[in-house]
């Protein structure tokens, strides 16, 4: 059974190329069911697999699939191959199953798009391209990947091409990534050329084995790696791609830039934790990185008034709880948030996008309101996924994820009261936010009027999703409510010192205070939320009219200033570069060479007279000189 | 049987060679230049006999022979071009027919 | 002998001076006669009477001929000599002399500089040794030379024609 591993990334690959070379052809039903039928099929395979791997697990519980090798030269011998463990599986899994719900959800969601077929090529290319990342074997494969879902996001967020401000952003996502994928490309060189293999396992062990613990080379290439992740997660400093990006479809900011693709960095850094634990700055630096992301995008989610902005600035947020779990040692914290992340933040983002839809591609939350009554189903759906974004307490699978992540903040070796804090906070800002959305948008009078009412494909993927969003996290419940550990036993099986780690974490008094401390918080911002909200808006809008507040709450929407300074520093002084450089310094040396070329054919052309006696002449010089050079040499 | 003067039928061939090759480079008439490629392909000739007398074999001679059948040739050939050239351009001077030239 | 070549030489080098620089292509043909004369002379002294008398039937037979009969041909008019005397200007001289010089210095240097003779008194070379190298080691040689003058002969007929195809381009060039 686990044989089949190969065909996961290959049916949404076949879906695209049927797409690719006849989606114009095509009726849209049958497009409908290539686009999403081939990820459903994936989607089965998968779970066929992971029963597989799970009841009957292969040795060191891990698979090993190779296709073929691709070139072989010398001791360089990359092979299509695929690689299964718990964390791969996980990843897969989530790709597929979220990916097949957001794909049904597309059909009714784009169906009055005339680029009906594009779009579901590239949703497949991208299921494809991030399958074969998730379960790539070596380095050169997971780049391949890296790329090619990096290409697709491009490719959809400038979907709706003939708007400049898509093709903008579209191209901003691609070029802030790119700087991350260049560092990341240097710190995979960096790796093949000291250890000598693509294969990442094999990268693993022989780090471990001939760099040692806190060694300089594995803080570089650890850095160098988590260049390329922050990039890929919209992580500090990179994270100012993917508010914009969000001109794509909703569909695609659902799966792309919520569930699956800005998770990448948080699986890279899953896939190579043996080097990062190798290097304590490392660590240190992921945690920063995560805990300062998570807190700077929580105040920047605060005050934005488009509804997909608002979650894509809680997706870097969360995403940044997912690095500070990375950052502390908890693996498998950090990929028990990526899970329930991907649930309900594509349940958020598909319940937005139902509310777009039915108001006719309305996304400011200002103009929404009082929708609860209008569309039930989108409200109550949209209610849980905040309840789990926000992490309200015992009901809901966010709670459980990120409470495992706030409690590792502390406790682990690697964590502080600092980055605990810094979460804290972060937590009471994700309700105040996330309820400050749920309000403005769904309660209050109604603003605007719901032109049409969702129909069954878009309801049915959110009813799923908001049903795992509820009872995703009763498969790890801490110690002390219940003790479940199924998912980090399960995830154990990829991380060696995950097994430490859970004896650390045994400390029943201190955690189930911080427990209470994490729910008062969330408890906490709904109620702020309700009163400055829906209660008295009025103290809102006149506390933020103040000199400071207004300052404040530019600066925030502006996602603190980022973007401004990335263009002064950066883009302003290529341009300038560029103007300057308009008549192409660097290409004058080879026109230089041309003129050179030029200038010397007039020169010669000059001793072409016509004349025989001139010809002889020289011919006679040159017989005079080549002697002369044979007798006096 | 005398010495022969072998190193000074050399010299000679030298001489003539570089007086036919200054008649090529001042001459400007194309009969002269004609006449004056002759003196040097004797003057040629004339150092393959004589190097083949130095040897005592007869491959100078017969390469006389065939700088005898060149000679021919070119001349036939050349003549034929300078009256072509002198029927078109109503000259023999060589440089007026620098119409190639770059 | 030592002296008859000096002596021929003498004069074929003085007849090709004249040749070089007359004023009348007839004059210069006559020395340019004399001075194969001269050197079919030498060549007798040299021992290669073969030579000698090919030299005088061919070079100083037929290709004069053919000289002669082209400047018969040509009808050149009486002020070829004074157009002559205007391009032989005196500085005209002195560039290709000096590079003639350079060369035939050069020239010297390598006959004296070589090896002596390994024959001091070389013996003559009869036409009998000749031919049988000729028709022996040389016979595709000469079969190429055959072609050679088989191709001057359609060369000369071709470029003799009163009028060539193109012969329109005249009042183009003129």
């Amino acid at each position: 059974m686990l044989n089949l591993l190969w065909t996961i990334p290959v049916f949404p690959f076949l879906g695209f190329l049927i797409l690719l070379f006849f989606g114009e052809r095509l009726p849209r039903k049958i497009l409908a069911l290539v686009g999403a039928g081939s990820v459903g099929v994936s989607a089965a395979v998968t779970s066929l697999v992971a029963y597989a791997f799970i009841t009957n697990p292969p040795e060191g519980h891990a698979f090993h699939q190779v296709l073929w090798t691709w070139i072989s030269v010398g001791d360089f011998h990359p092979q299509i191959a695929f690689y299964l463990d718990a964390l791969a599986l996980v990843m897969a899994g989530v790709v597929t199953g979220v990916g097949f719900l957001i794909h049904v959800y597309s059909i009714e969601y784009m169906g009055t798009d005339k680029d009906f077929a594009r779009f579901f090529a590239c949703m497949n290319l991208f299921v494809f391209a991030m399958l074969v990342l998730v379960l790539a074997d070596n380095l050169l494969l997971l780049y391949i990947g890296w790329e090619g879902v990096g290409l697709c996001s491009y490719l959809l967020i400038g979907f709706w091409y003939r708007e400049p401000a898509n093709c903008t952003a579209a191209q901003k996502a691609f070029i802030v990534t790119r700087v991350g994928d260049t560092v990341m490309a240097i710190g995979f060189f960096l790796l093949v050329v000291q250890l000598g293999t693509l294969d990442v396992q094999g990268l693993m062990e022989r780090a471990q084995s001939e760099w040692g613990p806190a060694s300089g080379m594995a803080t570089l290439a650890a850095l160098l790696l988590l260049g390329g992740a922050v990039g890929k997660s919209g992580q500090l400093p990179l994270q100012t791609w993917l508010p914009d990006a969000m001109a794509g479809p909703t569909p695609v900011s659902a799966l792309i830039h919520a569930a699956t693709m800005v998770t990448a960095g948080v699986y890279l850094i899953a896939r190579t934790h043996v080097l990062f634990e190798l290097s304590s700055t490392a660590m240190m630096a992921v945690a920063v990185v995560g805990c300062l992301t998570l807190l700077l995008a929580g105040f920047s989610a605060l005050v934005q008034t488009d509804i997909k902005r608002v979650l894509a600035y809680s997706t870097i947020s969360q995403i940044g709880y997912m690095f500070l779990a990375l950052g502390v040692g908890a693996w498998s914290a950090a990929m028990f948030h990526f899970m329930t992340h991907a649930f309900f933040k594509a349940l958020l983002f598909l319940a937005a996008g139902g509310v777009i839809h039915a108001l006719h591609d309305e996304q400011n939350m200002f103009k929404m309101g009082g929708l609860w009554k209008q569309l039930p189903v989108v409200f109550w759906t949209f209610l849980i996924g905040s309840a789990a974004l926000a992490g309200i307490p015992l009901i809901d699978a966010g709670f459980y994820s990120k409470d495992a992540i706030l409690w590792a903040a502390y406790s682990s070796e690697h964590g502080s009261f600092l980055l605990w804090l810094g979460a804290w906070i972060g937590a009471i800002m994700t309700s105040i936010y996330t309820f400050r959305m749920v309000f403005i948008s769904f309660f209050g009078e109604a603003k605007n009027h719901v032109h049409h009412k969702p129909g069954l494909t878009i309801l049915i993927p959110l009813i799923i999703l908001a049903a795992l969003s509820l009872v995703a996290g009763f498969i790890e419940l801490p110690h002390n409510m219940g003790h479940i550990q199924m998912f980090s036993h399960f995830m154990g099986t990829a991380f060696e010192s995950a097994g430490e780690h859970a004896q650390t974490m045994a400390e029943p008094g201190g955690e189930a205070m911080f427990q209470i401390l994490a729910g008062v918080g969330s408890l906490a911002g709904v109620l702020i939320a309700w009163w400055f909200f829906l209660k008295n808006p009025a103290s809102a809008d006149s506390l933020a009219s103040t000199p400071t507040g207004s300052r404040l709450h530019h600066f925030w929407k502006s996602g603190w200033g980022f973007d401004a300074f990335y263009d002064k520093v950066f883009v302003q002084p290529f341009r300038w570069i560029s103007e300057v450089n308009k008549a192409d310094i660097v290409d004058g040396f080879y026109s230089a060479i041309a003129g050179a070329t030029q200038l010397t054919h007039s020169v010669l052309s000059l001793t072409q007279t016509g004349r025989v006696r001139w010809y002889a002449a020289w011919v006679t010089v040159g017989s005079v000189m080549i002697l002369g050079a044979l007798l006096f040499k | 049987m005398t010495v022969l003067p072998v190193n000074g039928g050399l010299v000679l061939a030298a001489g003539l060679f570089a007086i036919g090759l200054l008649g090529v480079l001042v001459r400007r008439n194309l009969l002269y230049t004609l006449m004056c490629v002759e003196i040097m392909m004797n003057a040629a000739g004339l150092a393959f006999v004589v190097a083949g007398a130095k040897w005592g074999q007869p491959d100078g001679q017969v390469f006389f022979i065939f700088i005898l059948t060149v000679a021919a040739a070119e001349v036939a050939v050349g003549l034929a071009l300078v009256n072509q050239i002198y029927r078109r351009f109503h000259t023999l001077d060589n440089d007026s027919t620098s119409s190639m030239r770059g | 002998m030592t002296f008859a070549f000096y002596l021929f030489s003498c004069i074929a080098i003085l007849a090709t001076a004249m040749v070089v620089t007359s004023r009348h292509p007839v004059h210069g043909l006559l020395y340019l006669v004399v001075s194969f004369l001269a050197v079919a002379s030498v060549f007798y002294v040299l021992g290669a009477p073969f030579i000698a008398l090919l030299e005088v039937i061919v070079y100083a037979g037929a290709i004069m001929v053919l000289f002669v009969f082209m400047i018969m041909m040509l009808n050149l008019g009486p002020n070829v000599a004074s157009e002559e005397s205007q391009f032989l200007r005196p500085s005209v001289w002195v560039g290709p002399s000096l590079l003639c010089l350079v060369l035939f210095v050069e020239m010297i240097y390598v006959v004296v500089s070589g090896e002596p003779s390994a024959t001091a008194a070389a013996s003559e070379i009869d036409p009998k040794q000749v031919g049988v190298a000729l028709i022996g080691k040389y016979y595709l040689a000469v079969e190429f030379a055959s072609m050679l003058l088989l191709a001057g002969i359609v060369a000369a007929y071709h470029l003799g024609k009163r009028s060539l195809p193109d012969e329109t381009t005249e009042e183009a060039i003129q």
